[in-house]
């Protein structure tokens, strides 16, 4: 059982800490870093909740180790309003479309968004729609969702529709 | 549920991480994308002493040439594969394979070598593999060994790869500009493993099929090169190719069984369906070539 020192960047914060091999990365933001935000419901890849935005990327936290981490620039849901309570046009969209209910797997949905979203990324639609097939929603049936997406998605000319 | 524990070592070369697995004499597990692995281990199916994780091994990534093959480092992320120039132009069909894989999250990290070296009999890549007449490349501390795709797989899961042996690239030789892939799968929902599927590529020539590879995915223990569909296809002008016998005669050579998802005889009556009309979709965008 080896032990390993790791270091990364979670929301624009610089975390360290030193875990055992075995500790996932949905686990060591949460427990070791304090940010909750991160979902945990399945544990083997099924369900979304965990996603987070791992160099840019969406991944699944709980199909990662903290130690392959090492380095990385973590996002949670927790980085994304601003300072002043701003949402982000993600979260403002879901709360304006009632794409959520019991709130449990929002942050997956919200970081699959984002992470697709976000700088001059200009996604479809379907792109975005494909995306959310990771996430599974059991309570509001996806069609605030699904509307949130399309008011996230660009259409042929490159706007926001 | 979390993992047993184990060590863990991430190396940064393939000599490295040779040594490493050799000297845990078989008690090493390789982790690629770990979209697979990880699930095994939270579930602690899998219970390794030790995972060598290849993630920082910059010699196991990308998409070279060599002399008529592309080759792939098996390291090759599938979100990578799927925006690959390199791939889109000499193996389109591989492409359109890895779309079909799990779901964007999972793709993120989720590698081509790690979806190969795994053989599960209903995935996309292992079947792309054999279908194309690729060639697995793997190394130990003993030396190197090319293994044939088609005598890769054994089983569910289970194939030729020795304890000590590790992924080092997937070639597959060149198709000609112009080709024809193949490619149909019926899944439940998106990013589900497929109930039924076929993938693979053709060549026509002055109205005549000349070469064809295919394999089929999710009809038995392993992927299944569908052998007497492409001796069927190859030599055939396409004027007098009678698609449903030639779907009718192919399906001969697969072997799906019954699981809670579909019975064999669903999976045969549908494999041949998917096989006659992605063929038929195939060939009349192939008929200029």
């Amino acid at each position: 059982m080896s032990k390993h020192h790791i270091e990364m960047t979670i929301n624009g914060r610089r975390h360290s800490g030193d875990v055992e091999a075995r500790v996932s990365l949905s686990d060591f933001l949460r427990d070791d870093a304090g940010y909750t935000g991160v979902h945990v419901g399945c544990e083997h890849g099924v369900c979304g909740a965990c996603t987070v935005i791992v160099d840019g990327k969406a991944v699944r936290s709980c199909l990662m180790l903290a130690v392959q981490a090492e380095g990385a620039q973590v996002t949670t849901v927790e980085g994304l309003a601003a300072s002043d309570g701003t949402l982000h046009p993600v979260q403002q969209v879901l709360l304006e479309e009632h794409g959520l209910q019991c709130g449990f797997c929002t942050p997956g949905f919200v970081m699959t968004l984002a992470a697709l979203t976000d700088g001059d990324a200009k996604p479809s639609e379907q792109q975005l729609v494909s995306a959310l097939s990771g996430n599974v929603c059991r309570c509001t049936g996806y069609q605030g969702i699904r509307r949130a997406a399309k008011r996230l998605a660009c259409n042929e000319a490159g706007e926001n529709s | 549920m979390k993992p047993a524990p184990f060590d863990y070592v991430a190396p940064t070369t393939i000599e490295e991480a040779c040594a490493v697995i050799a000297e845990a004499g078989g008690g090493a597990t390789v982790m690629a994308g770990g979209q697979t692995l990880m699930p095994l281990l939270n579930l602690r199916m899998s219970q390794p002493f030790i995972i060598v994780d290849i993630n920082k091994i910059a010699e196991l990534k990308g998409v070279s040439r060599g002399a008529g093959v592309t080759r792939i480092g098996p390291m090759l992320r599938q979100c990578d594969a799927i925006t690959s120039e390199a791939l889109a132009r000499d193996l389109p069909v591989l492409v359109q394979a890895v779309r079909h894989i799990g779901h964007h999250q999972t793709r993120n990290r989720g590698t081509v070598g790690g979806s190969i070296a795994l053989g599960e009999p209903a995935a996309e890549l292992p079947a792309t593999a054999v279908a194309l007449n690729a060639t697995i490349e793997v190394r130990s501390t003993a030396g190197t060994r090319k293994i044939p795709a088609s005598e890769f797989y054994l089983g569910p899961y289970m194939n030729t790869l020795q304890p000590d042996e590790l992924i080092t690239g997937i070639t597959f030789p060149d198709w000609p500009k112009g080709h024809i892939p193949l490619f149909r799968e019926l899944a439940q929902r998106p990013g589900d493993f497929a109930l039924v599927g076929i993938v693979g590529a053709l060549v026509v020539e002055a109205g005549k099929i000349t070469r064809a590879g295919i394999a089929w995915f999710g009809m038995g223990p392993t992927p299944i090169k569908a052998k007497t569909a492409e001796q069927m296809l190859v030599g055939q002008s396409l004027d007098t190719l009678d698609i449903q016998a030639v779907a009718e005669s192919a399906i001969a050579d697969t072997a799906p069984f019954d699981d809670q998802h579909a019975s064999a005889e669903y999976r045969r009556t549908v494999g041949k369906r998917i096989f006659a009309s992605a063929l038929r979709e195939a060939l009349k965008t192939g008929e200029v070539a």
